[in-house]
């Protein structure tokens, strides 16, 4: 096979680059081209379509383009906040490809000198009775953990869902969030013409090399054994040194700017800062400090060696850097210089060995149209495990003890949630991490949602919904959204029907955000992400930042009070559609209903008003498995059992089951005073106490004893504890 | 009160510990190259992981200059607490009794714990321990290497001497120490380890205040 294919480029492409060179490129100028003209560094197939997101408000500080968006959170500081993906590294191996992983959006956000303070995850494996799959799971948390609480980031929230299509290709979405004053904050763009350019550090090695296009860019299949050393290798303790070094070096003025060293490692850090910056850059592979001296300069400017950093630096500055980098026992070089010539010049020892122009590499790669086609059905899979005859109580329990909606804590003890001292909603006590911001006098909450299967079933819904369950969970402690960041994860853009859903999901995520106006301040592209069995589920993750302005009026999600009324509030029409409990049955097929973005949006307001007011005991959306597992989660993180009767949702139209296990966005689950509730328009449909979760609900209503229900939903975490696979 | 918290590179919770020290006095951090602990009442090694954990947790910052100033500031009778690494560090030094080996499940784990003060013991200085404490203390601990060892005879002796500050409430051990031990004191009572985090216990929002006595009874 022909070089650039190896690498990833088409024929076309290859024409493309001769032409804008006017001539072949060499060995190194065709590995930068391949890897910054990947899907992964070029957004080549979805570029054109997140032109429709909303990126513009009020509290936007930095929007897409930079290393992380940013939001205003007053008093002059702002909260810096990106979801990344690490799909194919953490599939072929999952440890140190969700470690670095996290290390990579650590990076993101202290590039733009905010000092990162919470981390979230979303992850996505196949069905649990799979050895992979628990592999993946296993290494995934292992690796987050250990790469997160040695940095001192708390982990503070995240979602894990198990579905036979993400088998082969599972799915680790890091998120971190980060706090700077505003006016200390540096952009990614080289300025400056004969400024330095600094490599702090990390030494390079051969790690990594090729991870943006033979690994991020391209479908996962046999032989992906064989791609293990595009796999970078983390090591969180330099990290460490390096983000303090940073935080000191922007503290002090030292650097003009910073850009981290992600996929395709200095090609693309070089290539976009002298793009950002309308500049051009000189680099000398000689004055990079290699682990081993034999590299080619190919190979150094595309390593993926993990824990750099990019800097520009005033050249009377340089001497002050390189000892401050001292200080923090991390390594420093300069390795070049920002001119004027609009070219990313490569040298060797002060000879030329690669020169290409900024435009081309960074703007200069085709932008694809997609040949998007709805499928005719439903194209994935779908395994009954819940057969025959059931009665409300065993499907209860079936679906408290279904993986995706059991706790997850065996999972996220594995992480520390306390550094950093600002928790003060952890992991399942509420539906959103609350994090103390005395700073800016106030506090913001964190989320992260996705639900795959359901975007499956109908892409724009499905992803509107996301939006819409972000901001409800925000909603329950009280915070309304200053911004979203998103990773699209999806299967390759080439094949039809992907691409209709690509398509269809950035719709909703436009169309969602535009209504709700909040914007989307950055993100991510993760496509190919294929199995030999077909495509994953569509999973666009949303992460959101909101504000509140007093850490201490927020709310948990669990009762709180013997004698409080229980009421559902907002424009929750549940259906079977979609849901955990049609997984359960195989009975999945296309079709969700559209949800009322504008009803679900004045039912926010309403439950956070009454949060912030202090009138509520206790909060919930309510979502996977329905009505009756957020009534059970309520009542087991209260310790305290409930009496309902649905009667209101019978006469909105919905049958018994639907009532207890449909799906939909928009619905609350709230407690406390009766006229607290009754004041809020709220549907009043029981009270909080007793050791039961009892629920009329017509010919399926049930009883089940509070520990039964907790036996179940913490099966998991039990199931995992006792793996000796693990 | 002049609190002396001490920064490796790798420490992940001295700026907690910073601040919580400074709830009950006045704090600076110390540098892991310095050596001058003048005008420093007390002493904190935080948690994190210094150095990396490489080679041993505690194995590498034991050797940093900081602390042969704080081995000095012991020997001298001044108070120093060793958090999680900082527990690590001090056990390394041979400032306290014990290692501190990898958890049993040979997993991380991060949970808020009770945490039961050891009670009062006639005829020792680390006695006074239990005095101030007639309650569980809910304090989180997170750690993958906290098992709390020693030699059964030394253990016999730890606990004869009054020299165990805390045990894991029943059922609570998260990492299978020996004899459910979460804290130690030195023999002469001024050097007190635990693996659960006090610094993370100082703020009601955050969970609890907890964590405020363990500061105050060091420098009783």
């Amino acid at each position: 096979m022909s070089k650039h294919r190896e690498l990833g480029l088409t024929d076309s492409e290859l024409e493309l680059i001769e032409e804008k060179l006017g001539r072949e490129p060499n060995d190194v100028e065709l590995a930068m081209f391949s890897l910054l003209w990947s899907e992964h560094c070029a957004y080549k197939h979805s570029r054109k379509l997140l032109r429709r997101l909303p990126t513009e408000g009020e509290r936007v500080v930095m929007g897409p383009g930079e290393n992380a968006g940013a939001v205003d959170v007053g008093n002059g500081h702002a909260v810096a906040f990106k979801v990344e993906s690490h799909n194919h590294p953490s599939a072929v191996e999952p440890f140190q490809g969700a470690a670095t992983g996290v290390g990579g959006i650590l990076r993101d956000v202290f590039a733009l000198g905010a000092r990162p303070i919470a981390i979230l995850d979303s992850l996505r494996f196949g069905e649990l009775d799979s050895v992979r799959s628990r592999h993946l799971l296993d290494g995934a948390v292992r690796g987050i953990g250990h790469y997160g609480n040695s940095i001192g980031v708390p982990n503070v929230g995240g979602e894990i869902y198990f579905e036979a299509p993400y088998e082969h290709n599972c799915l680790v979405n890091a998120m971190c969030v980060g706090l700077a004053k505003t006016e200390d904050m540096v952009r990614a763009a080289a300025v400056g013409v004969g400024n330095a350019v600094v490599l702090m550090g990390a030494s390079t090695g051969r790690d990594g090399i090729g991870g943006a296009s033979v690994l991020a860019s391209a479908e996962l299949g046999d032989g992906d054994e064989a791609k293990r050393p595009t796999v970078q290798i983390g090591d969180p303790f330099e990290e460490s040194k390096v983000l303090e070094c940073c935080l000191e070096l922007l503290d002090r003025g030292l650097l003009v700017s910073l850009q981290d060293l992600g996929a395709a490692g200095l090609t693309s850090s070089a290539a976009e800062m002298a793009s950002a910056g309308g500049v051009g850059i000189d680099l000398d592979v000689g004055r990079v400090p290699l682990r081993e001296a034999d590299m080619e300069p190919f190979e150094i400017m595309v390593s993926e060696s993990q824990e750099r950093m990019l800097a520009v630096v005033k050249p009377a500055k340089v001497p002050e850097v390189l000892a401050l980098c001292e200080k923090w026992q991390t390594g420093s070089a300069q390795i070049g210089i920002v001119t004027d010539s609009g070219q990313v010049r490569v040298l060797r020892d002060g000879a030329l060995v690669g020169e290409m122009p900024v435009e081309a590499l960074v703007d200069g790669c085709p932008l694809y149209d997609l040949s998007p086609a709805e499928p005719d059905g439903w194209i994935y899979g779908n395994r009954a495990t819940l057969a025959g005859e059931t009665s409300a109580h065993e499907i209860l329990l079936a679906l408290l003890a279904s993986p995706s909606v059991a706790s997850k804590r065996w999972a996220f003890e594995q992480y520390d949630s306390v550094v950093g001292s600002r928790t003060v909603r952890r992991p399942e006590s509420a539906d959103a991490a609350v994090l103390q911001i005395p700073e800016a006098g106030n506090a913001i909450a964190v989320a992260i949602d996705g639900n795959g299967r359901r975007v499956a079933c109908d892409p724009y819904a499905g992803t509107v919904e996301a939006v819409l369950e972000c901001v409800q969970n925000l909603a329950c402690v009280g915070a309304e959204p200053l911004g979203l960041t998103n990773c699209l994860n999806f299967g390759n853009p080439e094949k039809p029907a992907p691409a209709w859903q690509l398509d269809r999901a950035v719709s909703g995520l436009a169309d969602a955000c535009t209504a709700l106006g909040v914007p989307v301040v950055g993100g991510n592209v993760s496509l190919y992400n294929e199995g030999p069995e077909g495509p994953i589920y569509p999973t666009p993750v949303v992460g959101m930042v909101g504000e509140l302005p007093d850490p201490a009026k927020t709310c948990g999600s669990g009762f709180a009070r013997e004698g409080d009324s229980i009421a559902l509030l907002g424009p929750f029409s549940p259906t079977l559609a979609g849901s955990e409990l049609a997984k359960l049955r195989g009975a999945l097929e296309m079709g969700l209903p559209q949800a009322d973005i504008a009803a679900v949006a004045a039912a926010c307001a309403a439950v956070r008003e009454a949060v912030r007011a202090g009138r509520l005991s206790s909060a919930h959306d309510v979502s996977d498995g329905g009505l009756a597992c957020a009534l059970a989660e309520s009542a087991i993180a209260g310790r305290i059992g409930c009496r309902v009767d649905l009667q209101p949702l019978r006469e909105r139209g919905c049958s018994p089951e639907e009532a207890l296990f449909g799906e939909g966005p928009g619905g609350f689950l709230i407690s406390g005073e009766r006229d607290a509730l009754e004041s809020l328009a709220a549907t009043l449909i029981g009270t909080v106490g007793g050791s039961a979760i009892e629920v009329a609900a017509g010919d399926r209503s049930l009883a089940v004893g509070l520990a039964a229900a907790e036996d179940a939903w913490r099966s998991l975490s039990e199931r995992l504890t006792a793996d000796a696979d693990l | 009160m002049k609190w002396g918290v001490l920064q490796f590179p790798g420490s992940c919770d001295e700026r907690d510990a910073l601040q919580a020290c400074s709830l009950i006095g006045e704090a600076r951090l110390v540098w892991h190259e310095e050596r001058d602990l003048e005008g420093i009442d007390a002493v904190v090694v935080p948690g994190g992981f210094s150095y990396g954990d490489y080679l041993r947790a505690g194995a590498i910052a034991r050797f940093s200059p900081a602390m042969e100033a704080v081995a000095e500031f012991a020997a001298a009778g001044g108070p120093v607490l060793g958090i999680c690494n900082g527990f690590q560090v001090l056990c390394e030094a041979g400032l306290l009794p014990g290692a501190l080996l990898l958890n049993e499940d040979l997993r991380f784990h991060c949970r808020q714990l009770d945490l039961i003060p050891e009670g009062f013991v006639e005829g020792s200085q680390g006695s006074e321990a239990g005095k101030s404490f007639n309650e569980p203390l809910s304090i989180p601990a997170k750690h993958g290497e906290g098992r709390f060892w020693a030699p059964e005879e030394v253990l016999d002796s730890l606990e004869a001497r009054g020299q165990v500050a805390f045990r894991y409430a029943p059922g609570q051990n998260p990492n299978g120490s020996a004899r459910d031990i979460a804290g130690v004191w030195n023999e002469a009572g001024n050097v007190l380890g635990l693996m659960p985090h006090p610094e993370h216990a100082v703020d009601p929002l955050t969970g609890s205040t907890d964590g405020l006595k363990v500061f105050e009874r060091l420098v009783q």
